[in-house]
């Protein structure tokens, strides 16, 4: 007989790993993946491809030559957060420009925090609002759904604005709401609309929440209670005034609100942990998202709220704490 | 179905030896007594070198308040008192007996007759208990005659009844109340004379329809006596996860069952006790279920206490060049042996050894606060604050987040994806916790 091995219990271990949770993640995104590349044709391709293996990479450089660690790119948590920012950028963002996106993700938002785990911040959002302050104009240029399927570098003529940009410039013109022409909910639901690579599709993000529900990746906490509040918020205001703002229905659709309720606010990582801090932490996102959207200067709150959200995340784990079984009063 | 409201977790059942038969393993040349095997106050022997006992005769007592009574499982001839390893890896006192023929003590009944009538009143069932030496047979080993002492001030309205058997690969429970239901009931009668309550609620897991079936039948003739299936989920045999999925009540944070009126007594104690107050015969064996991916044929053996564990590994066809770990009890709670020489004690209710390639730990790594371990315990505690603070030595946070109310059920290091120790390190923050608190008192 060998040596026996001795260690406390449990001597048993569950089924979940980093490694499943980060692939169950990118799993999740397959169809609203499959979805770009259907109306932003290569391009699309193009900058995924480009963003996850510069945020792999630079990881790889980061842990080997910079902190002397052994490298954990195979856990695939570089993979998730480059392809949640190809996920938040135009398809026809300039190549060096999504690997700056990559170096501010993984180098300043992640690594710089102490690697997985640490980060205060979601680093694909980061690294978004960074490139949308330092490359606006790359950042706002969306390209066609479908025409701009062959274009690759050359864009010209083919773009236009999001749903949410369209609205916000018509209502600064003073225009009433019946009077702007805006996307049906049917092209907000499939996906025919311009915007951010990954969040055009209505149906895909939805399609790949339920599976990571399903997964028990995440749960229902934060993207119900972000939904539900900019629902009620955005509700609130249309039932005011709707010749001034924009039906419930059209915030949910358009934009990035899915893609951040269901696959960004809920980062591990920087998201509350208890059930009661996680739905408290998605009215926050909802309210600010709808604050943003409808009195901020941008057209889209949904990264901005996330990021401040994220800043409140250790006093929310401070104040909900879990029920306790039996506790005293 | 009824279940527990805070976290769980759902392992591999894996149980294997759920349908072989209970098998009486033969008495080894050699048993080792050791005489810390309830939990409190060891037992003072009572017999010296060269001394000769029969089966059933009291070789050491427990004196102290918290202590049980400890009975030769075997005839033979007292080879010394002295310092042996037991199953916590501990150099500990113990009784060494060399077995010579088989002459029982005349007091206990022997024949297989079934007593259902009984004729002692409930203090005189506790004494019974006490003598006897019967301990909590779930693991614990908790004296059984000082759990039926209830204090002054309370009163007993529930008998609970656990035969939950919530452990992976564990089978004995199940197999005992399959092959002796009549006793069991009769124990649960003879536990609720002694605590005089009306009600009794047997709660099993619904992994085990045929002991469901068979014990409801059993227990028809006693309208007192209730069987209620439960949707399976670890811990449910943690006394209080068990009280709160039967009658709804939280034991509160830091007190004991009876506090919300219950007794909590597992099935194989009832038993015991069955056999103690009608037949007269002190616990001096039990059954333990030997199983595992390393054990040829998984069993549940009817064993003499003090028999070596390698014994009970040799007759189950074990494979000792594979084997990677030897576990005291189940896969969550269980305890790694680093020896299969150590004696058999009333609380080992199962020997499992694991194969070397699944005896190992997962790579541990970073935290990624996915919140999976607050979501699965039962305690609804914070394992990783709690692991953490243990971690680093701020135990007075520890303290503040409830450290002690953990059950070590496991199931936040079962459950993390990280793998990470969680459990090595609040238990190293329990027992902080707890001398800091005695240090203050003093």
């Amino acid at each position: 007989m060998n040596q026996l091995i001795i260690s406390g219990s449990p001597h048993v271990h569950g089924e979940m790993s980093i490694k499943s949770i980060m692939w169950g993640v990118v799993i999740a995104l397959i169809p609203a993946w499959l979805v770009s590349l259907w109306y932003f044709g290569i391009a699309a391709l193009f900058v995924t491809l480009l963003a996850i293996l510069s945020c792999v990479a630079i990881e790889y450089v980061i842990q080997k030559y910079l902190l002397h660690q052994e490298p954990t790119i195979s856990d695939g948590s570089a993979v998730v957060t480059g392809l949640l920012l190809a996920f938040n950028v135009p398809s026809s963002l300039p190549w060096w420009q999504v690997i700056i996106g990559s170096l501010v993700a993984i180098g300043i938002a992640k690594m710089s925090f102490g690697g997985l785990g640490k980060n205060i911040f979601n680093p694909a959002l980061v690294a978004r609002v960074f490139l949308l302050i330092s490359f606006p104009v790359s950042m706002t240029t969306w390209p066609r759904p479908i025409e701009s399927r062959m274009a690759f570098l050359n864009f010209d003529g083919i773009t236009g604005p999001t749903a949410l940009g369209t609205l916000k410039t018509h209502l600064a013109m003073g225009e009433t709401i019946s009077q702007i022409k805006l996307p049906t909910y049917e092209s907000l639901f499939w996906g025919e609309i311009g915007g951010s690579l990954g969040e055009v599709s209505a149906i895909a993000l939805i399609l790949g929440g339920i599976y990571l529900l399903y997964r028990k990746i995440i749960t229902w906490h934060i993207p119900v209670s972000y939904i539900l509040t900019s629902f009620l918020f955005a509700g609130i205001l249309w039932w005011v005034n709707p010749e001034k703002y924009i039906d419930p229905v059209f915030h949910i659709l358009a934009g990035g609100l899915l893609l951040g309720a269901i696959y960004m606010a809920t980062d591990m990582v920087s998201s509350p942990m208890t059930p009661w801090g996680q739905i408290v932490f998605g009215i926050g996102c909802g309210v600010l998202t709808i604050l943003i959207r409808v009195f901020g200067a941008y057209p889209e709150g949904v990264s901005f709220a996330i990021l401040i959200m994220n800043a409140f995340v250790p006093l929310i784990n401070r104040a909900f704490k879990p029920k306790r079984f039996g506790e005293v009063k | 179905m009824k279940t527990f409201a805070i976290g769980g977790v759902h392992p591999q059942e894996n149980k294997f030896s759920a349908s072989s038969p209970i098998e009486v393993l033969p008495i080894p040349a050699k048993v080792f007594i050791p005489l810390s095997q309830s939990l409190g106050v060891p037992s003072k022997p009572l017999v010296k070198k060269g001394d000769e006992v029969k089966i059933g005769q009291m070789i050491a007592a427990g004196e102290a308040l918290i202590s049980s009574n400890l009975h030769s499982p075997v005839s033979g001839k007292v080879e010394k008192v002295d310092d042996y390893i037991d199953a916590s890896g501990y150099r500990r006192p113990a009784i060494f007996i060399t077995v010579e023929g088989e002459e029982w003590i005349p007091e206990i009944d022997t024949s297989p007759d079934f007593i259902g009538e009984i004729t002692l009143e409930g203090p005189a069932i506790i004494q019974k208990i006490k003598e006897m030496g019967i301990v909590g047979m779930g693991g614990a080993t908790f004296p059984t005659h000082v759990k039926l002492m209830i204090p002054p001030g309370k009163k007993a309205e529930y008998l609970i009844i656990n035969g939950v058997e919530c452990e992976p690969y564990l089978t004995s429970d199940h197999r005992l109340m399959l092959e002796k239901p009549a006793e069991i009931i009769t124990g649960i009668r003879l536990l609720m004379k002694a605590l005089g309550v009306e009600k009794a609620i047997i709660g099993i897991e619904n992994n085990k329809p045929d002991a469901i079936e068979l014990l409801s039948k059993t227990a028809a003739d006693y309208p007192g006596i209730e069987v209620v299936p439960l949707k399976v989920k670890y811990p449910q045999g943690g006394e209080k996860q068990l009280i709160a999925a039967l009658t709804g009540r939280e034991v509160p944070s830091g007190k004991l069952p009876i506090e919300v009126g219950c007794v909590v007594q597992n099935v194989g104690t009832a038993f015991a006790v069955y056999e103690a107050v009608q037949k007269n015969k002190p616990l001096i064996e039990r059954i333990v279920t030997v199983t595992g991916s390393n054990i040829s044929q998984p069993s549940n053996f009817l064993v003499r206490i003090g028999t070596p564990i390698i014994t009970l590994l040799e007759k189950a066809g074990w494979n000792p060049e594979k084997a990677g770990k030897i576990i005291n009890g189940g896969p969550m709670m269980g305890k790694a042996l680093f020896s299969p020489e150590v004696p058999l004690v009333k609380g080992t209710s199962g020997i499992l050894v694991l194969n070397r390639d699944e005896a190992y730990r997962e790579k541990t790594e970073p935290c990624i606060r996915c919140a999976k371990c607050i979501s699965v315990c039962p305690m609804g505690l914070q394992p990783y604050l709690l692991a953490r603070v243990s971690e680093i030595g701020r135990f007075d946070i520890a303290e503040n987040e409830y450290i002690l109310d953990c059950i070590e059920c496991g199931s936040c290091q079962y459950t993390c994806p990280s793998a990470r120790p969680l459990l090595d390190h609040i238990r190293l923050g329990k027992y902080k916790v707890n001398q800091i608190i005695r240090s203050r008192k003093n």
